[in-house]
């Protein structure tokens, strides 16, 4: 019994020191990772192309400077590590941190008593997507998400305001000052939690397909609102739809009529669907991030799920998430796990470790996640993201204009979705705060960064 | 050029360490004594070689010369005891005594490299200890006397943990120590001697359900007064080691499941009702969402562990004084940091070893009053060993007991260095039974044939009768000897 016991412990050990520890490892309160970097001059971040976005520079004297040649653009992502660590700059500490040199290098380094060069990781980050993203999103305020949809890669991330991680300990004072109302420091696309507004309908349409087999025979009088008990909702701008079939109702993002379908959903099954789309769930993912959160129950008043039914009401998402749950939809209903590592590199560019793309798993079927393109293609084709549709190839996607406080004028602007050309397709989120709708502020945003994206895959057109 | 050297000594000690490990299991395997003989020698240069490059390494980092005194010292002693052990005793298990060196060794510098100071008081201790183990197997083997007076030091022992519990001095959470003046010390440890001694005498004397009750009330004194004591590790070992002895003794599945079934019960009442208990479990279930305060220590060991490596940061390179408690409890976090996961895991294989042949030893002694004291102390070290690391790379909360040997604390290596050498004592005891055993077989067989020879000559000649005559008195006068014999090491 003991000897099994023994084997169990020897057994966790080993799984412990193979699969464990490096999450351990990295933890940022482990402070042996200091010890490191007394013997190691910290690598550099690379973007996926081999540009630098992070690097030390030794000088004469011995002197270690972390420097950030892209300044902002990828302040977040890539994080700063003078100041504590965030960002890649945390995740890949020990990566960074590890010298894979030969050992005739070390016997002469240690001759010379010079310290050994670290490994370089190269992520995912696509430079000019980045940078796309970055200014187009100007001076407002919000986020941007781009993953690869097949693999799960993080092609940009962008959060603003923003911050100089180079210059992190000149603005530490500025950027956490008790009256500073920017947060520049938090990483809105996968921290911030929003509501998500019409970009939840989604959400209510594929359960709403889930409950009900004949969803194709939907049909719809829109009159500008629908009032159930004493609660009314309104068509955004108080427009009127008219007869409607869903999937116009989708493409025009009827309010009155998502109110009526939420009205008709079971509570119980939709949370169950939205838990297994990972709200109120950890996602797979290594940043730091905020848990979205979904939350109706069994006897909610009209009003409740109504507003639910619409993205308003208790829900919240991050544009991360958001950008996940479409991905699944872009990929054949599989969520792959989004990943910012793609390799480490010794600093003479051979591959040390390299990270694969994972599967997370379905989060709906193949057919379900069909159809749901189809509805969103009809919203760049007929709907709310027309702009989208003269940009040569197929996209499919959903706005929403996010109502936070009582004053309409100040929603958030959101744009999800994804190009379905079929060969490495990019799955984007655009979430501007306190702009306006969906339409006009968040949608002309993704249009560059998709019409970027065509040009880099298509470099002749 | 020191970087390289501390760079390449990690291989080195997995090596080492490795063939040392693997020798442990293979050589009882062989038949051939020489050949066996040959592994225990290689055994103890594999033991020395480790000594020497570990002290080698730590004097390049800090070149005091201090440093190679203390280790010429560590040296002669455990030679030392290599040598007269095997003189006065020429039966000894060779396998016990190379590993409790080694795992000497293995303390004494993981101490000295935590604290030099520490790591010699240590030295002294162990010293004096073994010095007094040498006459344990002496006594074992002449001291019948042990197991007629159970309730002497069965009381006695709860006694002491009482009077620990009422005036201790408190550390870390748990009253442990009874201070005389500059001497503290911890009697759980010498009470766990006492309490498996109570057990043994009592359950070889009788296994009635009347008397198992008694036994089993004042076992349960103990566990319950080390609970009080918030000596959780202490009463949980007392605990397991009880049961498995009963069980063992009695040989009724009854009484181990009832048993378990009470452990878990008080486990949960346990949690209920003490804070300390909740905390241990929550340091374990989630340390990272406590890391600054009840998780600290937990997360310092995994982070020292995992940041260690399969091969570990090299001596003096890894952080393993950030762990609080490193030289007692965790001194398993700290070797696992400076000598990587495989010397680790090696390690746990040799604690191992030390664990099965304890069993073993326990399962051929025919007395029952030295079987159940073998496997007692079998049971008492390798749930020790199983709890300490266990509780160091979280596979089970952590519950403050040391590493036999290995840690940091007068009381326990005292208390351990006299456990191995009482099982060397049983052992020998063993020794002693198969060498009687087999001078009977022999004289039986000689009787026999003496016999066979008489009868054939009586049938030859008349006179012969006489010889016949004069051996069967002789035998008859043997006979009842050996009987008695017998009896006085059974009652």
């Amino acid at each position: 019994m003991f000897i099994g016991l023994f084997t169990l412990m020897i057994g966790y050990f080993v799984y412990f020191e193979a699969v464990l520890s490096e999450d351990v490892i990295n933890n940022p309160y482990n402070s042996r990772q200091d010890v490191f970097a007394e013997n190691v001059v910290r690598g550099s971040i690379l973007a996926s192309d081999g540009t630098v976005l992070a690097e030390t520079i030794v000088s004469e004297d011995g002197t270690e400077t972390r420097s950030y040649p892209y300044a902002n653009v990828f302040s977040h992502v890539v994080g700063y590590s003078t100041r504590g660590r965030t960002g890649i700059e945390n995740l890949a500490n020990f990566s960074l941190l590890t010298s894979d040199i030969s050992t005739l290098e070390q016997i002469q380094n240690d001759i010379n008593e010079r310290k050994d060069q670290g490994n370089n990781v190269v992520t995912t980050l696509n430079v000019e997507l980045q940078q796309t993203a970055y200014s187009a999103l100007g001076n407002s305020r919000g986020a941007v998400v781009v993953l690869e949809a097949e693999t799960g890669k993080v092609l940009a991330m962008v959060s603003k305001p923003d911050f100089d991680p180079g210059q992190i300990n000149e603005d530490w004072d500025r950027l956490t000052a008790e009256d500073d109302t920017d947060s520049a420091l938090y990483n809105r696309a996968a921290q911030g939690l929003y509501p998500p507004g019409s970009t939840f309908k989604i959400v209510t349409l594929l359960e709403y397909m889930r409950e009900n087999p004949d969803y194709a025979d939907f049909s719809y009088q829109c009159r500008g609102s629908v009032t159930e008990g004493n609660y009314t909702i309104n068509c955004y701008g108080g427009t009127v739809h008219g007869q409607e079939d869903l999937t116009e109702a989708f493409a025009h993002s009827c309010n009155s009529a998502f109110a009526s379908i939420g009205l008709s959903l079971d509570e119980m099954e939709f949370a169950d669907t939205c838990e297994s789309l990972l709200f109120n769930r950890d996602l797979p993912f290594d940043l730091t991030y905020s848990r979205s959160s979904f939350t109706l129950e069994d006897g909610a008043t009209p009003a409740e799920q109504m507003m639910t039914g619409i993205g308003q009401g208790e829900t919240v998402v991050s544009p991360l998430h958001m950008a996940m749950i479409v991905s699944s939809i872009a990929n054949d209903g599989v969520l792959m796990e989004p990943y910012v590592l793609d390799h480490v590199e010794n600093y003479s560019g051979e591959t040390v470790d390299t990270y694969n793309p994972t599967r997370y798993g379905s989060l709906m079927t193949a057919e379900e996640a069909e159809t749901l393109t189809e509805y969103m293609k009809a919203v760049v084709e007929d709907g709310t993201a027309r702009n989208l549709n003269d940009l040569g190839f197929s996209i499919a996607g959903k706005t929403g204009t996010a109502e936070y406080t009582s004053d309409k004028s100040k929603s958030h602007a959101w744009f999800v979705g994804f190009s379905d050309t079929g060969d490495s397709d990019i799955v984007v989120c655009v979430l501007v705060e306190e702009k306006g709708s969906g339409s006009e502020y968040a949608v002309p945003i993704a249009r560059q960064i998709f019409s970027a994206w065509y040009a880099q895959q298509n470099p002749l057109w | 050029m020191i970087d390289l050297i501390v760079e390449l000594s990690r291989y080195g000690f997995v090596i080492l360490i490795a063939l040392y490990t693997f020798l442990c299991f293979s050589v009882l395997r062989k038949k051939d004594q020489n050949e066996v003989n040959h592994g225990w020698k290689v055994q103890n240069l594999l033991t020395f070689l480790i000594h020497l490059l570990a002290f080698v390494v730590i004097f390049i980092q800090t070149w005091q010369v201090d440093i190679v005194i203390f280790y010429l010292l560590q040296f002669f002693l455990l030679q030392a005891v290599l040598v007269f052990t095997r003189l006065i005793y020429p039966q000894i298990n060779r396998l016990v005594l190379n590993n409790m060196c080694f795992l000497l060794m293995i303390g004494f510098v993981i101490l000295t490299r935590l604290s030099y100071d520490r790591a010699v008081r240590q030295f002294q201790i162990a010293a004096a200890a073994l010095l007094l183990s040498l006459i344990v197997p002496v006594l074992i083997r002449k001291c019948a006397f042990l197991q007629r007076i159970p309730w002497i030091y069965g009381i006695a022992g709860l006694i002491l943990l009482l009077t620990v519990s009422i005036v201790g001095e408190e550390d870390s959470g748990a009253n442990l120590s009874l201070v005389l003046g500059d001497f503290s010390f911890q009697p759980t440890e010498l009470v766990k001697l006492t309490f498996v001694f109570f057990a043994a005498a009592r359950l070889a004397k009788s296994t009635e359900f009347k008397d198992v009750v008694l036994t089993t009330i004042l076992a349960g004194l103990h566990v319950l007064v080390l609970v009080f004591s918030r000596d959780l590790g202490g009463a949980l070992l007392f605990f397991i080691t009880y049961l498995i002895m009963l069980y063992t003794a009695a040989k009724k599945p009854l009484y181990l499941l009832g048993g378990l079934g009470a452990g878990v019960l008080a486990a949960l009442v346990g949690y209920q009702l003490f804070y300390h208990v909740r905390v241990r479990v929550l340091a374990w279930t989630d340390p990272f969402s406590v890391i600054e305060n009840e998780g600290y220590q937990i997360t310092q060991s995994l982070f020292a562990i995992g940041t260690g490596g399969w091969l570990g940061m090299g001596l003096y390179r890894g952080m393993p004084n950030k762990i609080p408690v490193v030289e007692e409890d965790f001194v398993f976090s700290a070797i696992s940091e400076e000598f990587g996961g495989i010397f680790a895991v090696c390690l746990i294989l040799i604690c191992m070893s030390c664990f099965i042949m304890f069993v073993n030893i326990a399962m051929q002694i025919k007395n029952n009053f030295c079987k159940y004291s073998a496997l007692g102390f079998g049971t008492l070290y390798g749930f020790q060993v199983f709890l300490t690391i266990g509780g160091a790379i979280r596979f089970i909360p952590s519950t403050g007991v040391t590493l036999p040997l290995v840690s940091y604390g007068g009381s326990s290596i005292v208390s351990s260095i006299l456990m191995f050498a009482i099982i060397q004592g049983m052992y020998l005891l063993k020794e002693d039974e198969e060498l009687e055993l087999e001078k009977e077989r022999e004289r039986a067989a000689r009787a026999r044939a003496k016999a066979r020879k008489a009868k054939k000559a009586g049938k030859e000649a008349e006179h012969g009768g006489r010889e016949q005559q004069k051996t069967e008195p002789e035998r008859r006068q043997r006979r009842p000897k050996a009987a008695a014999d017998g009896k006085k090491e059974k009652s």
